[in-house]
């Protein structure tokens, strides 16, 4: 089978060949080419040429996409901080005062640089891969992106305390987020990963996100032309599996805090599990403590298809070393064969 | 405190705790307001806020209440224990000098959260602010004779840079707690970067920070 196939099986609750493996690889692509993180993500041509030796690498299930979560603050005029050993972060909220909300306008992505180059890597990415390998695209939620935005004490003071603004700015997010996954699988990508940790019951009870985030994510993924996996970036969803199933998500993803198997069982024909291997823990794995951990997560989840193996927050350290990796990766393509040895 | 007072105190927490979830202000003051002309009003309100905000810290690790009510319930808290003491004209302990700062990144929300948590339960503590360097830090602590410093950090970059912050604190008598994101996901991680403590929410921190205050005083 071809890494779509796989996937496709598994999406459709069957079992394929084996465990399909999402390896969220984003900034060991720097690694890879032997430059700095910020000069990785300044060029197109770099993330294309680390995406698919990774992909080659750790037989990788995907290409991803993904260049950093700030990256939508900079399309909308916001600054970004780089690290060199980490993934870059958002400066400063742009928006500084609730009264600038009924001014804000959504950018428009066809007028944006640095989202071009995300659309250019795809692009190339797809001359490469064609239908063999799913390209995974990314936007953060309209819901979530307002932490960088705003910053997460001023956002919980509007989402809670000031409606009109909250949904004013829910649809300038709406707008940004439609039109930017949108023009990602125009670009070649096969689906989107929704990223919306403030969804998640760690961040915000199930009564708040039914009429807040829920309604987002069903307005907003209904108006994306493509599959979508939910993602709550290592937040829990095991209380709200449910509620997301009828946003119109394929996919939600499992944190490392929550037993897979409950989640398994609440996705059951619905959804598709995603993770949930602790990726800030991998850091310092042994060989045997790696290996022991897919085959865990396998034989908890892996039955029945409806599940790909992950990380749970989308995103593998810079700080986790090849060779953890490259362990990963043999022990999903030992351990990951259907039928599943219990 | 006598048995009828206990019972009154336990049947208060639970009242108080859910005017916190519900982020019901009103009631929450009207609750602790009760006890304005108790003798032991002072202790009694500590306690009574302490009690709620540990049990909400404790739900909230266990994945029963979200983030957003564990903040409110820290914010409401610190502000109704100002007003209140401050009316009594009572003065908040007198603590060894405890500091709290962001180690290097700019996530200021668990800084805030553990700010406020602290001083709901009674404690002076000084904001040394966000995105703060190594070497800064170590200026402040020579300078302001800081016993206590609590970090904040949500990147694991910045988690793992507390280990070149204390080995630079080697010799210096103040005692590092640090806490955030990836001190949840790796419970190890403390020791690894020389940390004396990590709390994984609030309530375990207040618990820490007290039990530390009793050993230095
Ligand atoms: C919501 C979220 C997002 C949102 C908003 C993030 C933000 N705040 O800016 C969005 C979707 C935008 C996002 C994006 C990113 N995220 Co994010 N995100 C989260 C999530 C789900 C919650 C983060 C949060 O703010 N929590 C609120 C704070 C207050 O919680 P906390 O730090 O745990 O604090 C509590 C305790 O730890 C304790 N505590 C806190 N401080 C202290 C201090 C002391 C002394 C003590 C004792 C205790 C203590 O008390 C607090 C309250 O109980 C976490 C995963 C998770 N489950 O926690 C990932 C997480 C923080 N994200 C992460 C990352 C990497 C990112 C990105 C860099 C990804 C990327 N490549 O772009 C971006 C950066 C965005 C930016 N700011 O530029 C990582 C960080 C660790 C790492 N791998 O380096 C995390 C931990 C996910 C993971 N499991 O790896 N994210």
């Amino acid at each position: 089978m071809s890494s779509m196939e796989r996937v496709i099986t598994t999406l459709s609750h069957k079992e394929p060949d084996r465990v399909p493996l999402f390896l969220f690889v984003t900034m060991h692509g720097a690694k890879e080419l032997g430059i700095s993180i910020e000069e990785y993500f300044s060029n197109a041509d770099n993330v294309v040429e680390g995406q698919l030796r990774m992909q080659k690498k750790y037989n990788n299930d995907c290409i991803y996409a993904f260049f950093y979560a700030a990256l939508e603050i900079e399309a909308f005029g916001g600054t970004v901080n780089f690290l060199e050993d980490g993934p870059p972060n958002a400066g400063l909220p742009f928006i500084r005062n609730f009264d600038e909300i009924p001014n804000l306008q959504p950018p428009k992505v066809k007028d944006s640089k640095p989202l071009h180059k995300v659309l250019t890597a795809i692009q190339k990415l797809k001359e490469y891969v064609k239908e063999e390998v799913p390209i995974i695209g990314v936007v953060m939620s309209p819901f979530s992106i307002p932490i960088m935005q705003l910053g997460f004490d001023k956002y919980y003071d509007l989402m809670f305390f000031h409606e009109d603004l909250f949904d004013r700015l829910m649809k300038v997010n709406e707008e940004f987020c439609v039109d930017w996954a949108n023009a990602q699988l125009e670009a070649g990508a096969t689906a989107i990963c929704y990223y919306d940790p403030v969804s998640s019951p760690t961040i915000i009870p199930r009564n708040k996100y039914l009429s807040t985030g829920f309604k987002t994510a069903k307005r907003t993924i209904a108006r994306i032309k493509g599959p979508t996996a939910t993602h709550f970036a290592s937040g829990n969803s095991l209380q709200i599996i449910d509620d997301v199933s009828q946003t119109g998500t394929a996919i939600v993803s499992a944190s490392t805090f929550e037993d897979i198997v409950l989640i398994k069982k609440a996705c059951r024909d619905k959804l598709t599990v995603l993770g949930n291997l602790n990726g800030i823990e991998m850091r310092r794995w042994t060989s045997e403590i790696a290996n022991q951990n897919v085959r865990n997560l396998i034989m908890n989840a892996a039955p029945g298809g409806g599940f790909i193996l992950s990380d749970n927050h989308g995103e593998i350290p810079f700080q986790v070393p090849e060779e953890v990796l490259l362990t990963i990766s043999e022990a999903v393509h030992i351990h990951g064969r259907y039928p599943i040895e219990l | 405190m006598n048995k009828k007072k206990i019972q009154d105190l336990k049947y208060s927490t639970v009242q108080f705790e859910r005017a916190l979830l519900a982020i019901d202000r009103t009631t929450a003051e009207r609750i602790i307001s009760e006890f304005k002309n108790d003798p032991d009003r002072m202790q009694i309100i500590s306690e009574l806020v302490t009690n709620a905000l540990e049990n909400i810290g404790n739900a909230w690790e266990e994945g029963k209440v979200a983030l957003s009510q564990v903040y409110m319930s820290g914010i409401i808290c610190e502000e109704l224990i100002d007003k209140l003491f401050s009316s009594f004209g009572n003065k908040q302990i007198n603590n060894p000098v405890i500091a709290i700062a962001v180690f290097e990144d700019f996530h200021v929300l668990g800084k805030r959260i553990i700010y406020s948590t602290l001083r709901a339960g009674g404690f002076n503590i000084i904001d040394l602010g966000n995105g703060l360097s190594a070497e800064t830090l170590v200026k402040e602590v020579k300078e302001k004779s800081i016993k206590i410093l609590l970090l904040s950090v949500l990147m694991l970059p910045s988690a793992l840079r507390i280990k070149q912050l204390n080995k630079l604190l080697t010799g210096i008598d103040v005692k590092v707690i640090v806490g955030g994101a990836p001190f949840r996901f790796d419970d190890r991680l403390w020791i690894e970067v020389g940390a004396d403590a990590t709390g994984k929410d609030p309530s375990e921190t207040l618990k820490i920070v007290t039990k530390l205050v009793g050993e230095i005083k």
